[in-house]
């Protein structure tokens, strides 16, 4: 596709802006364009939390996301909020904490990203980059090896190995 | 005051000042100066910063560098000036309604810092440059343009609120003991961080005659008849100091100054470490 | 050549220190908050300074002293803050006190809606402080333009020696987005002007012959003067002569509206051929470059003219505008306040149209392009 726009969407803390700022990121390593930006509400924690990214081989003239073709929604107030706003034959990744949206018109991967940071992982901070995992899985948006670089480049030093097991178990989600 | 110090500080081509027949201000200023000139300081090292008022117009006489700026914000200005350029001996010239009224924030925050800052507060009591309105010093139920029936405000001890507030040198004086005014001012200089001078001055044509306090005589007299020294203030009786307020160093401390503190900060990253 | 998603507000600060910046005061304030927290980590490792002080007006009080005192200085804030800072750039106006002032927009009036965008502050940065003044205010609408315009800010502050406000809005600030530097960038620095005469003979505010401005000496250079906020001679002292304050107040402004030339710049698109002019600047100048796209796609023949310079206007393009084109549209996300200035100039010669929100949300192209077409089959 020449053009991405995604919305990763869930609570303040959960570190998708974070998460937005490395795909953008990865993406200019790609040798693409990218702008990544976000809607917050004045709460550090909880409340709603939006990162948006757009990722192009052409110029981003307006810099928000306006036919997004994929989101992710890691709670159900996210989902519930910004669904309607997804492209048909859009991509949805939501967390298997969210309900099944009544939607037939876009590709639903309703996977545990919640549960494999918190539960298997025993590290609820690495969500963003599980969910990058399972993002780079279904659509090769930007190259792994930038990814990986991204993720390794933005994540709090001794945390290395962590964010690297994190993305694979991201990947490992989708079979 | 000797010629040689109008000759020596004061922009004589500026002169005659502004000031009403009976103002105090002039005593201050003349104070301020013998105490530069007794420190013995470079006069291009020394920057002197004023606000809105009457006392605030005294940084035009005088041949420093020198800083007129906004109602209320001498004390904001000064402080860019003196994180800018640590070497500046930096000194404001304030009233009473500047630093405590409109610029009240600037004044605690900068005693806060315990910036090297020395601020003197030329106290009238009122707002003269604007005709008399009532200010935070007025005493309670003294009258003012704008309290035509009495002060029903309480009045600022402006010497507690500036210890309170982290001032490492507090002191206050009078017009009439300027000796002693000046000798304040000039500890207030050498304390490395900031000093607090409270200099209690007249304004006969205003709060005075307002008042009915008299000429500008009768108003020094009051001050030199009601200022008590400090030591003797500590061995009164409170019955006996109703009425009445202590002048002289009020309080000394040594804490750490600001703009070392940000130097060190500087150095920290020049050596790497 | 280092390639980097850089944040609007970072891009700020990268500007401000490759500019020269040494001096930083402010109060932290959303969406500008950026701007301070990266001057506090970056200055000091240059040996510069950054001061937290107690509110808006004592941030744009001490940024002037720091300038005074010969260093490079900058604050940044926001609607409510800017509102705050009025009488104190109108003191570093007076003065001629360089440094730059950085308004991230918000929404308004009052406290609004803090984290949402607005262009509302287009004419209180023309006319926010009291009495007949002239001001320069710059609007990037791209995180590269927001490096290089603060550069720019800088260059104007110093050449002009005259507060310069920076115009970014939440959007701007606030996105991330690619950015190249060159290494070795040899972009144009401008520093004032210092005096080299004896001390005795320099006359702090008489500006030499072909000279703009007066030098400006930094205190504690050994040039003692005066600074005052009153109508002053060349000697810097006040003077309550009509003449004096004459000629003090029409040099304050014509040193900024006689230099237009050089002050004023823009950015054009798809203008050459055009029959219809959408005007539009910083975050929404991107929505109107979309729309231009779209239009042009469906045959109708528009162009984009974008002002980098807000103030001083673009006088003499804005009246070309208005003779060549059938109609303007000014795209703004406020009630229309550019709009006046267009309106004003371009308006003499052709219709000159608005369009603007003020509920926090963003202008899309979508909108431009529905809006111009209805106009254009009513």
């Amino acid at each position: 596709m020449d053009r991405w726009e995604l919305r990763l969407s869930g609570s303040g803390g959960q570190g998708l802006i974070t998460g937005g700022i490395i795909l953008a990121e990865a993406a200019l390593m790609d040798g693409k364009n990218a702008i990544q930006s976000q809607s917050y509400g004045p709460e550090a924690r909880g409340g709603a939390s939006k990162a948006e990214v757009i990722i192009s081989n052409d110029e981003i003239t307006f810099p928000k996301v306006e036919n997004c073709n994929l989101l992710l929604s890691l709670t159900q107030l996210s989902c519930d909020k910004y669904i309607k706003e997804l492209n048909p034959e859009g991509i949805l990744i939501i967390d298997s904490s969210v309900e099944m949206p009544e939607r037939d018109d876009i590709k639903v991967y309703r996977i545990p990203i919640l549960e494999t940071a918190e539960e298997k992982m025993k590290k609820p901070m690495v969500a963003n980059i599980v969910a990058l995992g399972a993002i780079f899985k279904i659509t090769e948006i930007v190259s792994e090896e930038s990814l990986k670089k991204a993720i390794l480049a933005r994540v709090p030093k001794g945390t290395e190995e962590l964010n690297r097991t994190a993305f694979k178990e991201g990947c490992d989600l989708i079979k | 005051m000797p010629s040689g110090l109008v000759n020596q500080y004061f922009r004589t081509q500026n002169l005659a000042h502004i000031w009403c027949p009976g103002c105090g201000n002039g005593i201050v200023t003349r104070a301020l100066v013998k105490a530069i000139d007794a420190l013995g300081l470079d006069k291009d090292d020394v920057c002197v910063v004023s606000g809105i008022g009457c006392s605030s117009r005294a940084p035009g006489y005088l041949d420093f560098n020198t800083l007129h700026t906004t109602h209320g914000r001498a004390l904001a200005f000064a402080t860019g000036v003196k994180l800018a350029n640590p070497k500046l001996n930096v000194i404001v010239v304030t009233g009473d309604g500047d630093s405590s009224a409109i610029g009240g924030n600037h004044l605690i925050h900068a005693a806060r810092r315990n910036i090297d800052i020395t601020t003197i507060v030329f106290n009238n009591n009122t707002y003269g440059m604007t005709g008399g309105q009532y200010s935070p010093t007025t005493p309670t139920g003294d009258k003012g343009t704008t309290a035509p029936y009495g002060n029903i405000d309480a009045a600022f001890d402006l010497c507690n609120l500036a210890q309170a507030a982290g001032a490492s040198y507090v002191a206050r004086g009078t017009i009439y003991a300027a000796n002693q005014l000046e000798k304040n001012i000039i500890d207030g200089i050498k304390n490395k961080g900031f000093s607090f001078i409270e200099a209690m001055t007249t304004c006969p044509t205003y709060y005075g005659r307002k008042n009915k306090k008299g000429n500008a005589v009768d108003m020094v007299t009051y001050l030199k008849e009601h200022a008590i020294n400090k030591i003797a203030w500590e061995k009164l009786p409170e019955e006996k100091k109703v009425g009445k307020f202590v002048i002289g160093e009020l309080y000394s401390s040594t804490r750490p100054e600001y703009t070392e503190q940000y130097d060190r900060l500087i150095d920290s990253f020049k050596k790497g470490v | 050549m280092a390639i980097k998603l850089m944040q609007g507000n970072e891009a700020c600060v990268a500007g401000a220190l490759k500019a020269g910046m040494r001096f930083y005061a402010g109060y932290p304030i959303t969406p500008s908050t950026e701007i301070a927290e990266i001057s506090a980590e970056a200055l000091p490792k240059v040996g510069g300074k950054f001061i937290q002080m107690e509110d808006e007006i004592a941030g744009m009080a001490a940024t002037l002293g720091g300038s005074l005192a010969g260093l490079k200085s900058m604050t940044a804030t926001s609607g409510p803050g800017f509102s705050l800072k009025q009488e104190n750039i109108g003191y570093g106006i007076i003065t001629e006190t360089p440094c730059v002032i950085v308004n991230v927009q918000r929404s308004g009036p009052s406290t609004g809606l803090p984290t949402s965008p607005a262009q509302g502050d287009i004419l209180q940065a023309r006319w926010g402080t009291h009495g007949d003044h002239s001001i320069i205010a710059l609007y990037p609408s791209s995180v590269k333009e927001i490096y290089y315009t603060t550069i720019r800010a800088f260059n104007l502050a110093e050449k002009y020696r005259t507060p310069v406000i920076l115009l970014l809005d939440e959007i701007i600030g606030h996105m991330r987005e690619k950015i190249e530097i060159p290494e070795n960038d040899d972009v144009e620095i401008i520093d004032r002007k210092v005096p080299t005469c004896p001390p005795e003979e320099y006359k702090a505010f008489k500006v030499k012959e072909g000279d703009i401005v007066p030098e400006m000496a930094g205190f504690g250079t050994g040039y003692r003067y005066h600074v005052t906020g009153l109508v002053h001679d060349e000697t810097g002292f006040p003077s309550g002569n009509e003449l004096v304050a004459d000629k003090l107040l029409n040099r304050l402004i014509d040193k900024i509206e006689n230099n237009k030339d050089d002050i004023v710049t823009y950015d054009e698109y798809m203008l050459q051929d055009a029959e219809y002019a959408i005007i539009s600047f910083g975050a929404i100048a991107r929505s109107a470059k979309a729309a231009v796209d779209h239009l042009r796609e469906e045959g109708i023949k528009v162009g984009l003219f974008r002002p980098i310079t807000i103030w001083p206007s673009p006088d003499k393009q804005l009246l070309e505008l208005g003779k060549k084109m059938k109609k303007i549209y000014v795209i703004e996300m406020n009630a229309g306040q550019y709009f006046l200035e267009v309106d004003r100039l371009a308006g003499k010669h052709t219709t000159v149209e608005k369009y603007g929100k003020i509920n926090g949300e963003i202008i899309t192209p979508e909108d431009i392009v529905s809006f111009v077409k209805e106009d254009q089959n009513a």
